[in-house]
């Protein structure tokens, strides 16, 4: 089996080296004893080291989210109409959320190379579950007496879905997209391993390497996405359902 | 005679609970509100493997513009009925009419656009503000923007719920009966000639049920539709149709005023519906307005204003241990009275024709 552990081959730009001579600066005491944590050090490398690889990990996040967003929406508008599909796709999906996510990575390179594509497709097995019932329990719970007056009205079966159902279902929906977001960020550290990029780059590096200051600031890092990516869901589901927090007085 | 005007308009006044002025009603009234007949042409629904016919050969017609109640125990088809006016429910045999066009001839979801449909869980769509919703059907039809807000602002007025906050607010900030109200003004938001309404009032809570009615009633004198109303209840069906109709086992019994109903029901299961003190409810059909008065004989007995039905001006004799009660106009002034005697003969066992409720007779007092 190949040994994939990175730091390598890292298309870095910056000329300090780490370990050894941890970089240079002001910060040379603190990185030469290697503490537990340089913020100078993180300060003078966030530009070179640390914001490509977010950038990376925005990136890996948002199309696995997306992509598993449109696949677990289709499943689960199917599965609505046609309950049968409910019980296989959840096994499938089940499996996927279920099968150790090295494992997975490490499987799926034998298939599809080691690439970001890989990576991708692993993400997005992962996000399919939580997606996938939050979606289909969503347009479960819109209220029957509403999808009467839309019939009684006269709204046809693509206009009750667009104006009616989905809207109701949004608020799972969003709570659905909040865990599996903030999941990804957290798993997406992991695809450093097949050379996708990202946050584990630096966390992969730091462990290999033992310099403390670089794993911390990159998992750090992991942590404040995944707690702005969360409350940035937060607003947008307020600002898309306003009518859930208004009630009568 | 204008019993039928003068006895909402003075149940509108009796509630009391928000008011609208003649004026605000000017204001909003619809310049030629459309209604149009309906017929039921030997309707049936039958469901496969059930012997019996949820609603079997059913004929009978809706004059435009009037209220028809349809009443009758549960599982007699009163709800199927309704609902296969707008095909929510397709019927087996027959045709349904809306002026003349039978509904199977347009495609269902046009055909429900045209109708309007009140239900007892009101069903208003609670993402979106009391303007979108009553707008809903306007935005299908390509109503522009301030078309529909002027239209949803006019029709919160009609309904009593005039203030422009809420155009704005959501349905969950609502009472129940607020909601209803919100409901029928979404269901006449493009001025539909027929209405449905399935036991639109049966949730709320009765004293908020009877401002509803009262003031539903003083709604459907200001736009005239042609309305089929299903209920449980017999008091609200002598409250709110011009007729009745009793159904049975899918089978219409008896369609008649309400008047003819309680005094002749057509046999011992109409008799058993409409109660045993039908006698009593007749009462309420009329107020002291619809009925000849006995000259005032300047006596002093307790007074009623000529708006006060039959039954609580018997009332008020009985508690006050009056045999008269001295019936006073609009400035408090005596302008008749009325007798036990008079009353006890208005119940005689013969209906007492179609004058005081036929439909003619119901244009609004100049």
């Amino acid at each position: 089996m190949s040994v994939l552990l990175p730091s390598g081959g890292s298309p870095s730009p910056s000329p300090s080296p780490v370990i050894p001579g941890f970089g240079g600066g002001g910060s040379q005491t603190c990185v030469a004893k290697n503490g537990q944590f340089c913020g100078s050090w993180f300060v003078d490398n966030f530009g070179s080291r640390f914001a490509p690889r977010l950038v990376e990990h925005i990136e890996l996040t948002a199309i696995a989210i997306g992509v598993g967003m449109v696949i677990a929406m289709a499943a689960a508008l199917y599965a609505h109409r046609h309950g049968w599909f409910e019980t296989p796709f959840s096994l499938f999906a089940a499996f996927f959320y279920t099968v150790p996510a090295l494992a997975f990575f490490e499987l799926m390179v034998q298939v599809t190379g080691i690439n970001r594509f890989t990576a991708e497709i692993a993400l997005v097995s992962y996000t399919l579950l939580i997606l996938f019932r939050n979606t289909l329990a969503g347009l479960r719970a819109v209220p029957p007496d509403a999808l009467e007056a839309a019939q009684a009205m006269g709204l046809t079966r693509s206009q009750t879905l667009l104006r009616v159902e989905l809207p109701l279902a949004l608020p799972p929906i969003m709570a659905g997209l909040r865990i599996a977001t903030v999941t990804t960020i957290s798993l997406a550290t992991v695809a450093a391993y097949i050379g996708a990029g990202g946050l584990g780059e630096p966390i992969f590096d730091g462990i290999q390497t033992g310099f403390k200051t670089e794993f911390i600031a990159a998992g750090a890092l992991a942590i404040v996405l995944a707690l702005a990516a969360d409350a940035l869901l937060v607003v947008a589901q307020r600002l898309l359902t306003p009518w859930a927090h208004r009630r009568r007085a | 005679m204008t019993s039928y005007t003068e006895r909402t308009l003075n149940a509108g006044q009796r509630t009391g609970g928000y008011v609208v002025s003649g004026e605000e009603m000017q204001a909003v009234a619809r310049p030629a509100a459309s209604a149009a007949p309906i017929a039921f042409l030997d309707v049936s629904k039958r469901y496969p493997g059930r012997a019996q016919a949820a609603v079997a050969d059913l004929s009978f017609e809706v004059p435009s513009g009037e209220i028809c109640v349809l009443i009758g125990p549960s599982g007699c088809g009163k709800t199927t009925a309704l609902k296969m006016v707008n095909r929510l429910i397709p019927m087996t045999d027959g045709d349904i009419t809306i002026d003349g066009k039978s509904v199977n001839a347009i495609e269902a979801a046009q055909l429900r656009r045209g109708i309007g449909y009140v239900f007892q869980q009101i069903g208003l769509f609670p993402h979106m503000t009391v303007e979108d919703n009553i707008g809903t059907v306007p935005k299908l039809l390509g109503w522009s923007k301030g078309r529909i807000r002027e239209r949803a602002r006019e029709l919160l007025e009609l309904v009593g719920l005039g203030s422009e906050d809420n155009l704005r607010r959501y349905p969950g900030e609502f009472s129940g009966g607020q909601q209803q109200r919100i409901g029928v003004a979404r269901a006449m938001a493009v001025d539909p000639p027929l209405m449905l309404m399935d036991e639109p009032f049966g949730a709320i809570d009765p004293i908020t049920r009877d401002r509803l009615q009262d003031d539903f009633l003083r709604l459907h004198r200001e736009v005239r539709k042609t309305i089929i109303f299903v209920t449980h209840d017999i008091d609200e069906a002598i409250k709110m149709g011009d007729r009745i109709a009793i159904m049975r086992d899918g089978h219409l019994v008896q369609l008649d005023t309400p008047d003819n109903l309680l005094a002749a029901p057509a046999d011992e299961f109409v008799a058993d519906f409409v109660g045993a003190d039908r006698g009593l409810k007749r009462l309420r059909v009329w107020t002291l307005n619809d009925i000849e008065l006995d000259p005032w004989s300047g006596t002093k007995e307790p007074a009623a204003p000529a708006g006060t039905t039959l039954r609580d001006a018997l009332s008020l004799m009985l508690t006050e241990g009056a045999s008269r009660v001295t019936v006073t106009g609009q400035d408090g002034a005596a302008i008749g009275c009325v007798s036990l005697e008079k009353i006890a003969a208005m119940l005689g066992p013969e209906p007492r024709g179609p004058e005081a409720r036929a439909p003619e007779q119901q244009a609004p007092a100049p």
